[in-house]
């Protein structure tokens, strides 16, 4: 039983929503994030993270893979979760879910990838031999169609889809900041500037991550680093991450402001048990310092190598502050007592099925999954291809 | 199927009667009972609590509440004041069930404050559930379907009154049913039956012979948290300001 101080109610004490329930908005903030990277160079054109489009197309498949998993692991009957879909409360802002989720990964991120990939898995179909040629002629759905015309057509669509994915993918994230901002009982959670901060938080994670894996696949496959490219994401992260602080401090200092009934709990809770995570790793570690670091690289010329560091720091620095913020607001979200008398402890187990190793296992399976996408299907430009399968027969 | 009209005419009153069996799953159903004519709620008097825990065990058996969870609990509250700034504190140890140990403070202000679902006509626990597992009855009860629930826990997070836990075995929410398989009898709950001092009294809102009417009428009688406007029906008399 978790050590608590003052009074809970007797209910209260045990913690309902677990560091599984942290990863889901984490994963989903990754997918809308990446996603909307991906859109721009799509939709408005932003020639310069042309290198990163595939990329993250596939970053935001394999993480909306994942995401619903550490919720299907912390239900209490996974076996009904399929109620969700078959009947639906429509009252509740988690019934939605189910939906949102599946057009966000059928009607968009799926179709999208497909059309964008069409030709490729075409030749591929046509070029590979054994389970692949197999695996292609599947993933073709029968269409061998890669005129000029048909491609034409499948660029078309492909932007059409795009423009209904941008709203989309802020539905998908700014929906599950709905899900916690629309609980009254809890004053942690409820502002209408929830679901507006997670998904600007989920920009700035999304951007973040695909810089990221952009620059580590990069220099495992040993190819130069675009740095135009690099620059450009860095440019909007930068831009993000300061509409998103901005959003953040509006609702802190609205908080101290207004000094309701709840904020003496919540302020106690901030200078103790949430210090380390709040104050320290999302705030100052995890948004000031990346924010100063871009800010360093926008305002100054560095060499390429400096920026490289620059960026990898600011970019690791961002994941681990936004990790921090779902952490601070899921779990800091159940410390106190709903009476404001108390507050209790979240001891995380190790080996528990919704423990430390299940949460690690779950951040680095959407990691395995984007290694096996790139493998089906490779993001490089054609030229780099070649470089690949060179690369890769001397690794082997 | 090769059915004869006199197997038929045999059958059909049996496939009647196993109708009837499976409508008899629904209140209406029940003798002498129709949800369209109850509206239920609960009065505490907090000025009749004694703190003794009797409300508390008799849940817990009639209910099989297992340990460390509470359907129904008592809080204890000891308010201090110095120079005009309040001293809160408040106690509940294994939810009063074995009632507390005598304070011997001077110059506090002791009351006891037993608490339960509310049982509200908005309920936020009703409104988030996925799947609708979590109901409002007709006659104004706020139940689970045991056999829905998913286990989310969303409708614990939801209640702002603490009344909500997962049962450790069956991973569902639960909470208080107030006493249906009870109060559809014709009886009052077992927390009501068993306080000494009628601190918890069973109300029907639409039984207009109710005394809680005149109650009502003539009392300052408050719900909790009413600035979160759940349409709570757990109506408290004698309840002070510092109560959560």
């Amino acid at each position: 039983m978790p050590t608590f101080e003052g009074f809970m109610y007797p209910n209260e004490i045990e913690l309902q929503w677990s560091v599984l329930i942290v990863l889901y908005p984490f994963l989903t903030g990754l997918v809308a994030g990446a996603f909307i990277l991906a859109s721009l160079e799509r939709v408005f054109r932003v020639e310069a993270v042309k290198p990163t489009y595939r990329l993250a197309l596939l970053t935001a498949l394999a993480f909306l893979l994942v995401a619903p998993l550490p919720l299907q692991l912390h239900l209490g009957h996974p076996e009904r979760s399929l109620e969700m879909y078959l009947t639906p409360h429509r009252s509740s802002a988690m019934a939605m879910f189910g939906f949102v989720y599946l057009w966000y990964l059928m009607a968009v991120l799926v179709l999208e990838i497909w059309l964008d990939y069409r030709r490729d898995i075409v030749m591929l179909a046509q070029s590979s031999t054994g389970w692949r040629r197999l695996l292609y002629r599947v993933l073709t759905l029968g269409s061998y169609n890669i005129s000029e015309a048909a491609l034409d057509l499948d660029n078309r669509v492909g932007w059409i889809i795009t423009v209904i994915g941008i709203p989309s993918a802020f539905l998908l994230h700014g929906y599950v900041g709905f899900i916690f901002g629309s609980i009254k009982a809890n004053p942690w959670w409820s502002t209408p500037l929830m679901p507006v901060v997670f998904l600007f938080s989920a920009m700035v994670s999304g951007i973040a991550a695909v810089m990221l894996i952009y620059m580590v696949v990069s220099r495992i496959r040993r190819t130069p680093i675009d740095m135009r490219c690099v620059d450009a994401v860095a440019k909007y992260l930068f831009y993000t991450f300061i509409i998103d602080f901005t959003l953040e401090m509006l609702d802190l200092i609205h908080r101290i402001y207004e000094s309701d009934e709840s904020f003496r709990s919540l302020d106690f809770m901030v200078h103790t048990r949430l210090f380390l995570s709040q104050v320290i790793l999302q705030i100052l570690l995890g948004t000031v310092t990346p924010i100063l670091l871009l800010a360093v690289t926008q305002v100054f010329k560095l060499s390429e190598a400096v920026r490289k560091r620059i960026y990898s720091l600011a970019g690791s620095l961002t994941l681990i502050g936004i990790l921090a913020m779902r952490w601070n607001v899921v779990i800091g979200g159940q410390l106190f007592s709903k009476s404001f008398l108390g507050y209790t402890t979240y001891k995380m187990g190790l080996w528990a099925r919704e423990g430390l190793a299940t949460a690690i296992v779950l951040m680095l399976l959407p990691i395995f999954i984007l290694w096996v996408l790139v493998k089906i299907l490779p993001p490089w430009p054609e030229k780099e291809k070649g470089l690949l399968s060179h690369a890769a027969s001397a690794g082997d | 199927m090769n059915l004869s009209r006199r197997k038929f005419l045999i059958l059909l009153p049996a496939a009647a009667l196993a109708w009837e069996s499976i409508k008899a799953g629904t209140p209406e159903a029940a003798p002498n009972y129709n949800v369209s004519q109850h509206w239920w709620a609960m009065l505490v008097d907090i000025e009749k609590c004694i703190g003794c825990g009797s409300c508390v065990r008799a849940c817990q058996k009639e209910n099989d509440v297992p340990d460390g969870y509470y359907r129904t609990w008592i809080e204890r509250y000891r308010i201090s004041e110095v120079d005009g700034v309040e001293n809160i504190q408040v106690d509940s140890p294994d939810g009063g069930k074995n009632g507390f140990k005598p304070s011997n403070e001077q110059g506090l202000k002791e009351f006891f404050v037993p608490k339960m679902c509310n049982h509200c006509a908005d309920s936020p626990c009703t409104q988030v559930c996925p799947v609708g597992a979590t109901f409002a009855s007709p006659d104004g009860v706020v139940l689970i379907d045991q056999k829905y629930c998913l286990g989310c826990r969303y409708c614990v997070q939801a209640c702002p009154y603490g009344c909500r836990f997962i049962h450790p075995e069956t991973n569902t929410a639960q909470k208080c049913t107030l006493c249906y398989h009870r109060i559809t009898q014709g009886l009052t709950t077992a927390c009501c039956e068993v306080c000494p001092t009628a601190a918890r009294q069973l109300a029907d809102l639409k039984n207009p012979k109710d005394p809680i009417h005149e109650y009502l009428r003539t009392h300052s009688v408050q719900v909790l948290k009413p600035h979160l406007a759940t349409g709570a029906k757990l109506y408290y008399n004698g309840l002070d300001g510092a109560v959560r």
